[in-house]
This record gives structure tokens, C-alpha cells and sequence, in this order.
């Protein structure tokens, strides 16, 4: 029996890797899950004069996506999300982190513009409340304005499909 | 035209590896000749191949072959040729590819140096190899194939991660992977005893020279790596428990506690199922290192290529090589005998608690590093386990092991007397402490600072040079022949190498000690003109230039402190824009001088870093003595003899006939399991 010990130990080691494989080590959990999102009320990139605030985004489900221009997957994922943003409607809302103004305008500018608005966050405070670790992530939040999921990393159309789209869904 | 011949060359290594798998095991077990002879010429075919495989792949990376999929992903025109050579290897697939290649090489070598060894033991050996290739070569062909072609192809290529690009990384992968895939030759030897049914002493005898070459190959892959990490990434650490070098450490030191369980079981007999275990689980843990760094199951800063699909084959492949060996290994082990009888105070007792210790830190290593997988798996946590935890749990781990392996060669094998071990243990205590104060005097002016850890740490240095230095004098003393040169000449290779990776230890337990100890670092925003004074050392920022390289544009600094110039510099890669600051380091082997460009920060100034590491080189000198001493010992004219000839009451049956004379030790040969072992039995 002793002698089979080895192997014993071998296979609980083979299938914890075999489970590790499923895992996606780069999909960080979210310690605002199911938390309600945190108040922030900023000016829109778009058009400075006017507020992007959490408390007006209530009611419906609604995506965040943090980004900056300083940032090469933010500008990949861009042409990316725009596509697949006005393809489901999904109302996508942006928030420009550690950025200057006039670099971010420039870039929606070149590229498109994905999101309804974009919150103006250039101290990263909003940023910093949100938990964010590195740009770009995005989360999902339902009506009554709860974080129902959270990604990090850029949106591929994948991702889009069978992650982000089903968590909107499930939050209406 | 040309990847397809590399292409089909790994195809036919394929067919040859199944011949090579299937051929000699079915012969040896049958008593077939003729097939147990296919053995020896299909690893050397099998190793043509895979060699012409390699050469096509570096003939596309050296033209610039942008239509290859691979080349395209990893080179650039304007990259420099030595490291569009050494991009062949910068990738997933070409990494697998020198696995694979070095891997046919040391069954090549095996083939060729295995010639006085038993037909159906080789037979077997090769087989095992052969099955690992299929492994490997179903791998590369079906999921990570080299030769993949882009079309359109590519106008130009994606560059090789500037980080690559570096004198470091030319050596130490190829190094490192012979480290790795050297423990697949062990394994082999170990396996093939265990299918023969004959765990004996011989072939713990007959893989000693194997073992010992592919410990000393890891050991030099580990210490280039480290010297990368120090010299590129700029942090000015040299060992950061990161995953990948765990990877790399826990094969090492169960490959560590293998080579002196070999030893055991050749000269007593004994630990016989222990050691085919250890041999088992140093190729085991080589695996398992692909596997982690090739998988993406652990994120890590270096996990360069990552896919779930590979990892799910190399996993399959582990379960079936480690399995099934461990399966092999219930079945067979419990009908081995238990060798020669040892006293509770012995070379062996103390070997063995070595080996345990060992392999405790081994375990501790592994649960470092899978642990955060657990937990996520468990929990959904996410954490990350860091040098707090390693260090915690290491350091008790070396710190008796480094303590026993100064009394190991003192004690004698089967039964240490008591008073003589006193008597050499007072020798060793009184050389560490001559020692101590030497190291005190070298180093004590100039450092301040000391904790009650750093003394700790080099009074075990002495400990490790003193008792070696002691050890070396009792026998030299007591040879019983005239002039010390002489005496010196007759003592084995086995016994310098064995000197040389004792103190070596111990030179590296305080260049680690010194220079974790009694660094001195310092952040600073400086100007052209100005200066910085750190332990002592002015550092003065002299200038700063634009500089062009081959495939980057830099910045250059210019530092002088002391006698020294460094030249730090912030490099912009043009195929990708990537920014890398290259450190400048001045060596010295009383302290490194370590200087970071690292950012501008407005009005001229630099935000520059500093350090003076005190003793850094001795961490190099005495790892690469490490390795020295790991070649000193595979060279050893006596693991290539005649077992009865050497060590008349061991408890093997003493080989009949034919055998060679010491003095007539093949000439020329330094290569491992050399061709003097006499033929025990032939099918």
C-alpha cells in the first residue's frame, strides 16, 4: 500500500491542474460583486459641460468600460466594441482613466466612439472605488445598479458572447 | 520550400520514435535480439531528425522567412542575427522543439556511450526515450507545429520580446532545458530496472555520470537565468520565487537529493526503491515545470506563451508518463530487497535525512506554488503566495541540511565511531571558525549594519567552506603516500567534485547572505551634472546621449563612480514601440554597482535608481563552483568501471570476465556511462 502512495498523491495533484486548466487566471472576482456600483458623478468627455453620474444610469442594466489612450489593448479593443455595442444596443458607457482629455478625444476621434458617454475620471479617484487594477475592464451593472460582473483584459468578441453578453441579460 | 523539409523530418522522427518505443521493449522482454538491436541505431536516426528539424527552423529565422507563422510571430528584419538564432527558441513552438531535440540528443548520447551495458537494459532505456518523443513529437506536429505557414506571408515580423533580446537568454534556455530533459535519462534507467524486474545496485551505478551531467546542465540553466533576471529586468533581485523559477528549482533539488541517493545505492545497496522513486519524480517535476510555464494554469510575469489547448496535452501526457511510472513503480518496488544494513549514526542515516530534507523543501516549493491554484479552485480566492511564505518555509528547510551536509563526508558508510567523528567534527568547527574570521576580515571593514540573520548566514558559509576545506585536509593528510601533489592526484574526481559543490554552496550562501543583507539602494530625479553619493560610492551623472541601435533607438547615460563608467540606458524598441530600460551593472567582486534609467520626469531630470550590492558576484562564483563541481564528479573514472573491481564486498554478484584493468580506463571518453561496464548478461 505504501508503495501506491506516490501515485495517490500523483493523481489529486493531476486533477487539481486538470480543474486549474478550466480556470481563467486572469478573470479576477470582484470584491464590488453583487455590491451596489459606487456614486460617482463626472463630466462627460464628449461634452465637458454636461454630468455623467451613476444615480442617472439607474433602471436599466448598463456596461462600464474603463479605458485610456495611454493604453495599447484599451485601443485594440476599441473598433471592437463599438461593433458589437450598436450590433446588441447595449448601452455602453466609458470611463476614461488617468487620461489626458484632448489624447482621448483624439483617439475616439481616429477610431470611433464606442460608448454613450465617457466619464471623465483624469485623477482616477472613480477608478480607484471602482477597484480597478489595469485598464482595460469592464463591468457589467443591473437596474437597480448592482456590479453583476467584472472583466479584465480587453473585450474580444468571444468574451463579448459568452460573458458579457449572457451577465446583461441575467441583470435586466 | 524549406520549413516543409523540417516538417517532415519531425513526421519520420515520429515513425523512427514509435520503432524506437515499441521494437526494443517487445524484443527485451521476449528475448528477440534482432529487435533489442533496432534500439540503438533508431535514437541515433531519431536524433538526425530532429537536429535537421532544429537546423531548418534557425535557416528560417537566419533568412527571415516571414511566410513561417512562427518566424513571422518572433523575429524581425532588423533583429540582430546571434539573436534571431536565439529566437528559435523564443517562442512556444520553437521551445518545444529544442525539448524535443535535446531530448533525441540524450538518448543519441545514450546509444552511443551505452555500449558495455547489458543489450535488453539499453534496449529498454532507449524505449522509454523513444515513447517520451512520441509524446513530445505528437505534440509538435499536432498542436504546436514550428513550421506552420502564414499566407499571405508577412511583410515584416512581429519582433522577438525585446526582454529576449539579451546575452542572458542566448545561453540559459538551451542549458536549462538540457537541466530538464537530462532527469528524462535517469528516469529511463530507473524505469528500465524497474520493467526488467532487477532494482539492484547496477544501475544506480550506471546512471550516476547521467544524473550528475544533467544536475550540473540545471544548475548552470538556473544560475544564467537568475543572471537575466539581474542584469534585464532591472529590479536588482536575483531570485524572485516567481513560478517559473520555482519550476525550476524544485526539479533541482530533487535532482540534488537524487545524485547522493545514487551514490548510496551504488556503494551500500541500499534506499533502492527511494532512489528509483527520486528519479521518478525529478523528471516528474521537469514535466510538471512545462507544464506550468506552457499552460497558463499560473500566472507569472514570465509565462511568455499560453493556451489551455497545450496544456491540456502536456497535462495528458504527464498523467500518462507519471502514472503510469508511479504504477509501475507499486508494482515492482515492493519486491525489491532492502540492501546493505546501516548504523543509526552512518553516512547513510545522515544521507538520508538529507534527502528528506530535500524533499521537504521540494514539497514546500510545490505548495507554494500550486497553492494559489488550490484556493481558487476551493474558494474562488485569488491570491498570490510570495517570498514571505518561501522564505518562511525554505530557510528551515536549508538551513539543517547545510548544517548535515558539512558532517556527511566526514562520517564513515555502514558505521561512524563515535570519537573519530568527534575528532573530525572538532577539525571542521575549528577551520569554520578560522573561516568565520577570514570572511569577517574581508568583508566587516566596509559593511555595517548586521542583524543577528546576517551573522547567521555567514557563520553557515563558513560552516560549508570550513568543513569541506577540514575534510580536504584529514584525507590529503592521512593518504599515506609522500608529496601532497601526488596524494592530491589520487584522490577521485568524484571527491573534488563533491568539494567543489560543498564550498560552492557556501560561497553562495554568502554572496546571498551579503547581498540581500547589506544592499544599499536609493530612488533619485536627477539632472545631467549632478550626483548622488550611496554607501559611500559617488554615483555622478555625467552625460546623457542619444544613441541608435541595431532595432532600437536609446538614451544613453553616462555614470561615473569611482573608478567605474556605467552606461544605463532607456531603449525604444522600433517594431513595437516597446520601451525597455536596460540597467548598467559594474561586477566587482566586493560589490556590484547597479544603476536604472528609468523615466523622465520633466525639466531634464531622470528618475534614476541605485544600488550597491555588496558580494553579489560570489552568488555566481558559487553556483557556477556548483556546477564545476557536478562536472568534476560525472568525470570520475570510477563510475566507469567494473563494479567488482572497485568495491569487492558490494552486495551485487561480482561480474564475470572481461574485465578492464583501472589503468586501462577508456582513453578520451569524458562523456557519461562510458564504455567500460562489463557485459552481465547478454540476451
Amino acid at each position: 500500500m505504501r508503495y501506491l502512495l506516490p501515485l495517490l498523491l500523483f493523481l489529486g495533484l493531476a486533477l487539481m491542474l486538470a480543474l486549474g486548466l478550466e480556470r481563467d487566471p486572469r478573470a479576477l472576482p470582484s470584491a464590488l460583486l453583487d455590491r451596489p456600483v459606487p456614486v460617482f458623478e463626472r463630466p462627460v468627455l464628449e461634452d465637458p459641460g454636461q454630468q455623467l453620474g451613476s444615480a442617472a444610469l439607474r433602471g436599466q442594466p448598463w456596461m462600464l468600460n474603463v479605458w485610456a489612450s495611454w493604453c495599447e489593448p484599451c485601443r485594440q479593443e476599441l473598433p471592437a466594441l463599438r461593433q458589437l455595442s450598436a450590433r446588441d444596443g447595449v448601452p455602453l458607457y466609458g470611463l476614461n482613466y488617468k487620461d489626458r482629455d484632448d489624447a482621448a478625444r483624439a483617439l475616439l476621434g481616429a477610431v470611433g466612439n464606442p460608448y454613450r458617454a465617457s466619464a471623465i475620471d483624469a485623477d482616477g479617484r472613480v477608478g480607484l472605488d471602482f477597484g480597478v487594477q489595469g485598464v482595460p475592464e469592464t463591468f457589467v451593472i443591473d437596474a437597480r445598479g448592482r456590479v453583476r460582473y467584472r472583466h479584465q483584459g480587453p473585450v474580444t468578441a468571444e468574451v463579448w458572447r459568452d460573458k458579457l453578453l449572457p451577465a446583461l441579460k441575467a441583470a435586466r | 520550400m524549406i520549413p516543409e523539409i523540417g516538417l517532415f523530418a519531425l513526421v519520420l522522427a515520429l515513425l523512427v520514435a514509435v520503432v524506437q518505443a515499441v521494437l526494443p521493449l517487445v524484443g527485451a522482454h521476449c528475448g528477440v535480439a534482432p529487435w533489442m538491436r533496432v534500439a540503438r541505431p533508431a535514437a541515433l536516426l531519431q536524433c538526425a531528425l530532429c537536429l535537421l528539424a532544429f537546423g531548418v527552423l534557425a535557416a528560417c529565422f537566419l533568412r527571415g522567412d516571414f511566410s513561417v507563422l512562427y518566424v513571422a510571430a518572433n523575429s524581425h528584419s532588423t533583429l540582430p542575427a546571434i539573436y534571431r538564432f536565439t529566437a528559435v527558441w523564443g517562442g512556444h513552438e520553437g521551445s518545444m522543439l529544442l525539448w524535443q531535440t535535446l531530448l533525441s540528443a540524450w538518448g543519441a548520447a545514450v546509444a552511443l556511450l551505452s555500449g558495455r551495458l547489458p543489450r535488453d537494459y539499453v534496449a529498454r532505456v532507449l524505449a522509454v526515450l523513444g515513447a517520451l518523443s512520441i509524446g513530445m513529437l505528437v505534440f509538435l506536429l499536432w498542436l504546436s507545429n514550428p513550421f506552420a505557414r502564414l499566407s499571405p506571408a508577412a511583410p515584416e515580423g512581429r519582433d522577438l520580446n525585446p526582454l529576449l533580446q539579451d546575452p542572458g537568454m542566448v545561453a540559459h534556455p538551451p542549458f536549462l532545458y538540457m537541466g530538464y530533459v537530462g532527469f528524462s535519462v535517469a528516469f529511463a534507467f530507473g524505469l528500465a530496472a524497474l520493467l526488467s524486474g532487477r532494482l539492484d545496485a547496477a544501475w544506480a551505478r550506471w546512471s550516476r555520470p547521467w544524473t550528475l551531467a544533467a544536475w550540473s546542465f540545471l544548475t548552470l540553466g538556473i544560475l544564467l537565468g537568475s543572471a537575466w533576471a539581474y542584469g534585464v529586468l532591472g529590479w536588482g533581485g536575483w531570485w524572485f520565487w516567481d513560478p517559473v523559477e520555482n519550476a525550476s528549482l524544485m526539479p533541482w533539488l530533487v535532482g540534488t537529493a537524487l545524485i547522493h541517493s545514487l551514490v548510496v545505492t551504488d556503494r551500500r545497496g541500499a534506499f533502492r526503491s527511494w532512489t528509483v522513486l527520486l528519479a521518478i519524480a525529478a523528471f516528474s517535476l521537469s514535466l510538471l515545470g512545462t507544464f506550468l510555464v506552457r499552460s497558463g494554469v499560473l500566472t507569472s510575469v514570465h509565462a511568455f506563451a499560453v493556451d489551455p489547448g497545450r496544456g491540456l496535452y502536456i497535462l495528458s501526457m504527464m498523467i500518462a508518463v507519471v502514472g503510469g511510472s508511479l504504477l509501475l513503480f507499486a508494482w515492482r518496488a515492493p519486491q525489491v530487497g532492502l540492501g546493505g544494513r546501516f548504523a543509526a549514526l552512518s553516512r547513510e542515516t545522515l544521507l538520508l535525512l538529507n534527502n528528506v530534507l530535500l524533499g521537504v523543501a521540494a514539497l514546500a516549493v510545490l505548495l507554494g506554488t500550486l497553492y494559489p491554484l488550490a484556493l481558487d479552485l476551493l474558494r474562488g480566492e485569488k491570491i498570490s503566495v510570495g517570498p514571505p511564505y518561501f522564505e518562511a518555509v525554505f530557510m528551515p528547510m536549508l538551513v539543517p541540511a547545510l548544517v548535515l551536509m558539512g558532517v556527511g563526508p566526514l562520517a564513515r558508510w555502514k558505521r561512524a565511531p563515535v570519537p573519530e567523528l568527534r575528532r573530525q567534527l572538532r577539525g571542521a568547527l575549528l577551520a569554520s571558525g578560522a573561516c568565520a574570521l577570514a570572511l569577517l576580515a574581508l568583508t566587516g571593514g566596509r559593511l555595517s549594519g548586521w542583524t543577528p540573520l546576517a551573522g547567521f548566514g555567514v557563520v553557515l558559509a563558513a560552516w560549508c567552506i570550513g568543513s569541506a576545506l577540514s575534510h580536504a585536509h584529514d584525507r590529503l593528510r592521512t593518504a599515506g603516500e609522500s608529496g601532497l601533489g601526488r596524494r592530491a592526484r589520487r584522490q577521485p574526481a568524484g571527491w573534488w567534485g563533491m568539494l567543489a559543490a560543498h564550498a560552492g554552496l557556501g560561497v553562495f550562501v554568502l554572496g546571498a547572505t551579503l547581498a540581500t543583507g547589506f544592499e544599499h539602494r536609493q530612488e533619485a530625479a536627477l539632472a545631467v551634472g549632478e550626483a548622488v553619493v550611496l554607501d559611500g560610492v559617488r554615483f555622478q551623472f555625467e552625460s546623457l546621449d542619444p544613441v541608435a541601435g541595431p532595432n532600437h533607438d536609446s538614451v544613453r547615460a553616462t555614470f561615473r563612480a569611482g573608478a567605474a563608467t556605467l552606461h544605463p540606458e532607456k531603449r525604444v524598441f522600433r517594431a513595437d514601440g516597446t520601451a525597455l530600460s536596460q540597467p548598467a551593472i559594474d561586477v566587482g567582486w566586493r560589490r556590484d554597482l547597479f544603476v536604472v534609467l528609468a523615466d523622465p520626469v520633466g525639466d531634464g531630470r531622470w528618475h534614476v535608481r541605485l544600488h550597491v550590492k555588496p558580494f553579489m558576484a560570489w552568488i555566481w562564483a558559487g553556483v557556477a563552483l556548483m556546477t564545476i563541481g557536478g562536472l568534476l564528479a560525472m568525470a570520475d573514472r570510477r563510475l566507469r568501471m567494473p563494479r567488482h573491481e572497485r568495491d569487492p564486498v558490494s552486495s551485487h554478484p561480482a561480474a564475470p570476465g572481461r574485465a578492464r584493468s583501472p589503468g586501462a580506463a577508456p582513453t578520451g571518453v569524458a562523456l557519461p556511462g562510458g564504455p567500460a561496464l562489463t557485459r552481465e548478461e547478454t540476451a
